[in-house]
């Protein structure tokens, strides 16, 4: 599965979400299928998307918030997994897309392609639902059970290493921040 | 330990008389009252950690989603959370109020916390973040206002340093 191709499949489910990606080509290929005001990009500070995901998730219960995580964001920041754990917020849908490689810098290898099992170390963290998709199949048909699931739930995406050319779009930042700060006044 | 319980309660009110309605903590001895503090109020939520950084993240989401947040933390945690800082708060202009104990100075035990106390300021200078220090209680409410004022005035981190003369009874 390309990552590409799981966010077109979910893309229709996002419209009612608070949705913060992490950087690079997660970001880049959100906005090449559309962008939208309740979409935030936050395009640096790696490894913080989750937290940033739990602090609108804490402030705005009734809105759900999905996270779009990568493998080398959230090897940096596992320890905010056993914080989401912590606070498990219901609203909060953290998706992983693990191609196994640092591919916005060059594609180095990151430790899931040789032996870390993220989804295991969520469940470990104690997130209460965690699962792990191969097929887009799987991956439209967890995503789809887990919105409606109203739990904490971590959700690894196997994808292939690929991504688009460029990665800078013509959204600017801040642009982006204060229209999904409005976008969430007005929820 | 002495921690001073009197001016925790004057930090902790003036956060709350703020509005701040989501403090992000790790423990650290000067602020185990504060802490507690902010567990035990149900119109607050505490965020515990596993490290500084997460923080960032939590209150830049807190602040888009409309809610004023605090960050605890001892001086070495705010060192341990410079990217998020610049490369989060900073660059996405939010603002953030950060609570930082001023371990390592004058008067501190701790050969561990020296090296930290010897370069605080000049790294919350070298990242051009203001800096207030809380020193008097009496004057604690009045400078927790003008700080997270001027936080959301500039869409910027400020810093506000919790002092020895304020946290520490000494024997």
């Amino acid at each position: 599965m390309t990552r590409l191709d799981a966010l077109s499949a979910i893309y229709a489910r996002l419209y009612d979400s608070a949705v913060v990606t992490i950087m690079g080509a997660v970001a880049a290929e959100l906005q090449s299928i559309g962008h939208r005001p309740n979409f935030f990009y936050l395009q640096h500070a790696m490894g913080l998307a989750s937290s940033v995901g739990l602090g609108i998730a804490l402030s705005k219960p009734s809105v759900p918030v999905v996270v779009l995580d990568g493998d080398g964001s959230l090897l940096m920041n596992l320890g905010g997994l056993s914080t989401l754990a912590r606070y498990r917020p219901k609203n909060l849908l953290h998706v992983v897309f693990d191609n196994e490689s640092l591919l916005s810098v060059g594609g180095f290898p990151t430790a899931t392609g040789t032996c870390t099992k993220l989804a295991e170390v969520a469940a470990a963290a104690g997130v209460p639902r965690t699962a792990c998709a191969i097929s887009l199949d799987e991956f439209v048909k967890e995503f789809a059970s887990a919105q409606s699931a109203a739990e904490l739930t971590t959700l690894v995406a196997k994808v292939d290493a690929v991504g688009p050319a460029a990665l800078v779009t013509d959204l600017g930042l801040l642009e982006n921040r204060f229209q999904f700060q409005r976008y969430l006044q007005s929820r | 330990m002495p921690v001073s319980a009197a001016n925790s309660q004057i930090v902790f009110d003036a956060l709350k008389s703020c509005g701040v309605r989501i403090i992000s903590a790790l423990p650290e001895t000067w602020l185990v009252h504060l802490i507690r503090l902010a567990d035990d109020d149900p119109e607050v939520t505490l965020v515990r950690l596993a490290k500084e950084e997460e923080g960032v993240g939590i209150s830049i989401g807190a602040h888009l989603a409309g809610v004023k947040s605090a960050m605890l933390m001892q001086n070495h945690g705010f060192l341990a959370a410079i990217n998020g800082i610049v490369s989060g708060a900073q660059l996405y202009r939010v603002p953030l109020l950060m609570l930082i104990s001023d371990r390592g100075t004058f008067g501190e035990h701790d050969p561990w916390q020296t090296e930290g106390g010897a370069v605080t300021e000049s790294v919350l200078a070298a990242l051009h973040i203001p800096i207030m220090r809380l020193d008097d209680p009496a004057r604690v409410g009045h400078r927790i206002r003008q700080a997270l004022t001027l936080a959301y005035s500039s869409n910027k981190p400020v810093a506000v340093l919790l002092t020895r003369d304020l946290m520490w009874e000494e024997a």
